[in-house]
């Protein structure tokens, strides 16, 4: 059983129809976890707990009741969001007993509607990371070639998903740790806009751009599982209680007249020719299917990245102090006070990348140079934001690149810290924004390599960037299987 | 914008971390790198700009999504301390916190 052509709605016709079991589904994604072992992609598997699950959806549909929206549609969660009982580590060896005493809304919704949760996928360490390089687990391989990467910090969400491992997936995305490994990996990948999808038992790293959001095979089971997952939740106050969309009927219809907008400030250099090439030939595509293309402008694009280094790293300084050896997880032995076990809790059970951004935030938040640094980058976070509010009277959806190049070698940009920020140099401007921002692959490079292109949208108009995602995807029409699987 | 090793022990020393002397080292280098690479944002004027903190729900005009203050059940005393690496009597146990 293919789990790459698998569509959600598919699946669910022949389990109702009696033509395939849910558990059998379930037992083909573990035997493929099983075989692919190698690829790193998963922390823990949920073996038991999934046929389990996967047995109830068959009596369920035996007996005659509605098995939900996603019956027997096999997810994996990114090892970040809590699940009650089930060991979550957030790629941290500072949590690597935890079992938390409760689960995440956005994996209750999932469960409630009938979907069979696989495992927790690996990450970099608290999703900090552009290649999943930075977890205490292991580094994760890209499907296409295990020498390269699969992106950060959601890699082992998305090669679930790209080697067949899920139907589906969850990642969160805090400057494009759903988006770049989707584009590495040739798979659909969504940061809705903030506040659009619950956080509550979601690990926290910047909460101020964090967003959790799905991985699929098309822009369709995209739009099926955010219909699930996204709505107002009383439990985390800054989800919004706008009223979540339909967003499978929202998909249908065409683009004709929608306004597309390029900005130039996206096209400039470092930008890999074999990406830019491919990017404009899906914008181009668009046109023919009767959108209309604009040149729009984005001026702040440059500073994005210093901003969001600092805006991020702060908010990690903070929200990482929780980590002390009193609560939870892991506890450093032999310390004769409290403030020693702190410090010696914190070196012992953070690796160097998580090191680094607490000491870069804690900095930027120290008395007499709050103002340079955190307090200045807020501001230039406005004018970033602003930036969008103005291109989006002029256009619909905005079309760029997701990463600047195919997927790099495994170690390449592991000593140079600010080489790999830099890498996130199209994607971190939707979290500064809060906008939305969907990513699916649109081409090959010339080594065979998936490049994704990524649509962001006007804050909560999911329903118009899966609609151009959904359409630009069927006039490609081309496969993205990894060529080994 | 330098960075001296005696500014990265006293970062150090406020997120409560006991770095190695080669980390030390490192983040010296590193955070001086980065540093000067924010910089950057000094070439903007953002005087009159006001600084955003978060991003406001539906882009700035929605109202925050507000419950009532109402007593709701939590996880209660007992499955709170069950993940701590050592606790007594309902408690979260920790060593000595007043130094001499």
């Amino acid at each position: 059983m293919e789990l790459r052509t698998l569509t959600i709605s598919s699946l669910r016709k022949r389990i109702a129809s009696g033509e395939l079991k849910a558990v059998d589904v379930c037992r083909a994604a573990l035997d493929r976890i099983e075989r692919l072992f190698d690829l790193n992609a998963f922390i823990t598997v949920t073996a038991e707990a999934a046929i389990a699950r996967a047995q109830q959806i068959d009596r369920a549909i035996q007996q005659g009741n509605d098995p939900g929206p996603l019956a027997g549609t096999i997810i994996a969660i990114k090892d970040n969001m809590v699940m009650r009982g089930v060991r979550t580590t957030a790629g941290s060896r500072i949590l690597s007993n935890y079992k938390p005493p409760y689960t995440a809304s956005a994996v209750q919704r999932l469960e409630a509607a009938g979907a069979v949760i696989i495992g927790k996928t690996n990450l970099d360490e608290f999703a900090m990371g552009s290649s999943t390089e930075n977890s205490a687990f292991g580094p994760v391989k890209n499907p296409w070639d295990k020498t390269r990467v699969p992106g950060g910090s959601s890699g082992g969400s998305a090669v679930a998903v790209a080697a067949g491992m899920a139907m589906a997936a969850l990642g969160s995305d805090t400057g494009g740790s759903i988006r770049q490994p989707a584009s590495l990996t040739g798979v659909v990948g969504l940061k809705p806009t903030y506040g659009c999808v619950s956080r509550y038992g979601l690990i926290a790293f910047g909460s101020s751009l964090d967003q959790i959001g799905p991985f699929a095979n098309s822009v369709e089971d995209i739009a099926r599982i955010l219909s699930v997952i996204a709505g107002h939740d009383p439990n985390d106050s800054t989800s919004s209680n706008i009223e979540a969309e339909d967003y499978v009927s929202a998909i249908a219809g065409d683009v004709r007249g929608l306004r597309v907008g390029v900005p130039h400030e996206y096209y400039g250099e470092g930008l890999d020719a074999g990406v830019r090439e491919k990017i404009e030939a899906a914008i181009k595509k668009l046109e023919e299917l009767g959108a209309r293309i604009v040149d729009i402008s984005l001026p702040h694009t440059e500073y994005a990245v210093p901003v969001y280094y600092l805006i991020a790293t702060a908010e990690a300084s903070s929200n990482l102090a929780r980590y002390d050896g009193v609560r939870y997880g892991f506890r450093a032995e032999e310390a004769a006070t409290v403030k020693a076990m702190y410090s010696r809790t914190r070196e012992q059970g953070f690796g160097t990348e998580v090191k680094r951004r607490i000491m870069l935030g804690t900095y930027a938040l120290s008395a007499g140079y709050y103002d340079q640094y955190y307090g200045k980058a807020q501001r230039v976070r406005s004018l970033i934001e602003s930036d969008f509010r103005n291109a989006f009277a002029r256009c619909d959806v905005i079309a760029t690149p997701t990463s600047p190049t195919p997927a790099f070698k495994l170690g390449e940009k592991t000593h140079n810290p600010l080489e790999m920020y830099l890498s996130d140099i199209y994607t971190i401007t939707a979290n500064l924004a809060g906008v939305p921002g969907l990513v699916l692959p649109c081409g090959l490079s010339s080594s065979g390599l998936p490049i994704g292109i990524q649509l962001i949208g006007k804050h909560f108009d999911e329903s118009t960037l899966l609609r151009a995602g959904h359409n630009l995807e069927q006039a490609l029409g081309a496969d993205f299987t990894p060529p080994a699987m | 914008m330098a960075i001296d090793r005696a500014d990265v022990e006293k970062i150090a020393e406020l997120a409560r971390l006991d770095l190695t002397a080669e980390e030390t080292d490192l983040f010296t280098q590193q955070l001086g790198s980065i540093l000067e690479h924010v910089q950057k944002l000094n070439e903007l004027d953002t005087t009159n700009v006001r600084p955003m903190s978060h991003c406001s729900p539906a882009g700035g005009d929605a109202e925050y999504a507000k419950r009532d203050d109402q007593v709701r059940p939590s996880l209660g005393q007992k499955i709170a301390v069950e993940t701590a690496p050592e606790s007594e009597a309902g408690f979260f146990k920790v060593p000595k916190v007043v130094e001499r």
